[in-house]
């Protein structure tokens, strides 16, 4: 791997880490995989790339992140309120939002960044240089996004969300209203998710309608890689562990490009991690389970 | 304190598979009554405690709680003024939290921020000393999470998260069920204590027809989602295990 290749692995997965710890969020502490992510990352790109091709690219991060709230919102209120399921209510807003991008992006599926002043082009100017920030600013905002989201979870309203994820009737036995603290979770998953599309969007110089096309998929496996080496401990490991992992996954992906690997079968080998990690207690039942009986029908005879 | 007026629930009402869970129910408990609650699989007791909790709306009739009609608050708004103990020693806790947050989760007071980070010294030292009083050691594993608890130590910091608050009810649903025989004795005698301490108003359903005579000051015996039984005082007294099966 060229170094070159080796960085833009690394700045890739900072950027990416946030969309991880935006799932992390939904699906490891309130327990739902929450397909609305793909949608807020796209939403927050395109939100984020207007404002950038209007010259405000700070505020366009701001708006990106509210746009994903918004999403996050609908999405638990389909939830709660409404009693869709976790997986259909993500599957709805998800689709929905599309068509909320497009229209953010003014009917048009692509915008072009690259001659416009994004973040690292403007703090290029400002000092230090454009290179230098394409890795220190994807860092700055993962470590700030990260350590709040540390805080925030050993807050009163953060560990009500958390329990939320664990055991939902005892929080409501508690006097904790559940719509509510999985309105917040989720909004503020989706807030992150959408701060990651807006940030790609600028990194990569476009922002595109189908950019969050299987995002979750591949956040999900960083969340898993990461965890597979560190474990799962307190909340703040948990969350450097996801953060390493977004990271550690686009160094694999740039390792097997440079080994010539097909990128179009990526998706299939994100997913096959996913599926594999996932079902793994259940392989590991049925391997133990079929040991005893090969062993029972050996001493039977 | 607590007043039930002709609750009336009818599950899938309308299809073949429509049942009673209760069938008129009236009931009133006086402030500080430790009311034992018998009757056999299916008479409604659940159905009763749920109703009251807000687990689930009556179909008719009316609550009243300490004079507030709460028969639509929602659960986690009734929450306040109830505490609850399930059979399941699962569901009473959030497993991949610490005994300290769970608790921290149960005790929430007036002037609480929603933003303020940790649990706070003080706290710590109030849950420390609540702990003590389990007598189960759990004081030194407050750290511990609430997952690798045994089943009875699980009950037993489910009671204390009831009752932190001071509860104006406390509802126990045969919460000593799954226990070992001396766990759940111990348990029951750590609800009889915290009940006595803060002079609680507790319904507590029980299949162990003895210690439902020998706790508290009432018993009362549902049927078919019908209150069939309501004795206290003489009455009660008279009462032994041999006439109270024979009503089952
Ligand atoms: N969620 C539900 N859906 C449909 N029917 C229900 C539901 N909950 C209870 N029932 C029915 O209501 C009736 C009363 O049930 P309930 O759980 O209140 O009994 P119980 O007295 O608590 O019994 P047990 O001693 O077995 O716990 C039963 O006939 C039961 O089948
Ligand atoms: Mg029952």
């Amino acid at each position: 791997m060229s170094m070159i290749a080796f960085t833009g692995a690394v700045e890739l997965g900072l950027i990416f880490a946030l969309l991880a710890l935006g799932i992390f969020v939904a699906y490891r502490i309130l327990g739902v995989p929450d397909l609305t992510v793909e949608g807020s990352f796209t939403a927050g790109a395109a939100t984020g790339a207007v404002f950038v091709a209007s010259g405000r690219p700070f505020i366009g991060i701001a708006a990106a992140m509210l746009t994903g709230s918004l999403a996050g919102l609908v999405s638990a209120f389909l939830q709660t309120k409404l009693r869709v399921q976790p997986i259909l209510a993500g599957i709805l807003t998800m689709t929905a939002s599309y068509s909320v991008s497009l229209y953010i992006m003014g009917g048009r599926p692509n915008i072009p960044l690259f001659r416009e002043e994004t973040l690292f082009t403007l703090l290029g100017r400002l000092g230090g240089n454009e290179r230098l920030w394409r890795m220190l600013l994807p860092l700055m905002i993962v470590l700030i996004v990260g350590a709040v989201l540390g805080v925030f979870f050993h807050t009163r309203l953060g560990l009500a969300v958390r329990a939320t994820g664990d055991n939902e009737e005892m929080v409501r036995a508690s006097s904790i209203n559940t719509t509510f603290t999985k309105m917040t979770g989720l909004a503020i998953a989706n807030a992150i998710a959408a701060l990651c599309g807006a940030l790609i969007a600028q990194y990569q110089g476009f922002a595109d309608i189908n950019m969050g096309f299987g995002m979750v998929v591949v956040a999900l496996a960083s969340l898993i890689i990461g965890e597979a080496i560190f474990g799962r401990r307190t909340v703040i490991w948990n969350i450097g562990a996801v953060t390493v992992g977004a990271v550690i996954y686009r160094l694999i992906l740039a390792l097997a490009l440079s080994f010539r690997l097909n990128p179009a079968n990526l998706r299939a080998i994100s997913a096959l991690i996913v599926a594999a990690a996932i079902s793994y207690p259940a392989i590991k039942n049925w391997w133990t389970t079929n040991g005893l009986k090969r062993r029972e029908r050996r001493t039977r005879c | 304190m607590l007043t039930l007026e002709n609750i009336t629930k009818v599950f899938h009402a309308g299809t073949v598979n429509a049942r009673t869970a209760l069938d008129g129910v009236n009931l009133h408990l006086k402030k500080g009554e430790f009311v034992t609650l018998v009757g056999g699989n299916g008479s409604g007791k659940t159905s009763l405690l749920n109703t009251v909790s807000g687990g689930f709306l009556a179909d008719g009739g009316r609550i009243l709680l300490d004079g507030e009609n709460i028969t639509f608050l929602p659960e986690h708004k009734r929450a306040r003024y109830i505490g609850r103990l399930f059979q399941d020693p699962m569901k009473g806790t959030a497993p991949n939290m610490t005994i300290a947050e769970n608790l921290s989760l149960a005790y929430r007071q007036a002037g609480d921020r929603k933003f303020q980070i940790g649990i706070g010294k003080k706290q710590l030292a109030f849950f420390r000393e609540q702990l003590a009083q389990l007598n189960l050691g759990l004081e030194d594993r407050m750290k511990t999470n609430m997952g690798l608890l045994s089943g009875g130590q699980r009950q037993a910091v489910t009671l204390l998260m009831a009752t932190v608050c001071t509860p104006k009810l406390l509802m126990l649903d045969e919460h000593t069920a799954a226990l070992d025989p001396a766990t759940a004795e111990k348990i029951l005698r750590l609800t009889e204590k915290i009940i006595k301490k803060e002079g609680l108003t507790a319904l507590m359903v029980t299949h162990d027809i003895p210690s439902a005579l020998a706790l508290g000051s009432r018993t009362i015996m549902m049927k078919d989602g019908k209150i069939i039984l309501d004795a206290s005082g003489e009455e009660r007294e008279n009462l032994t295990v041999e006439k109270l099966i024979k009503l089952y």
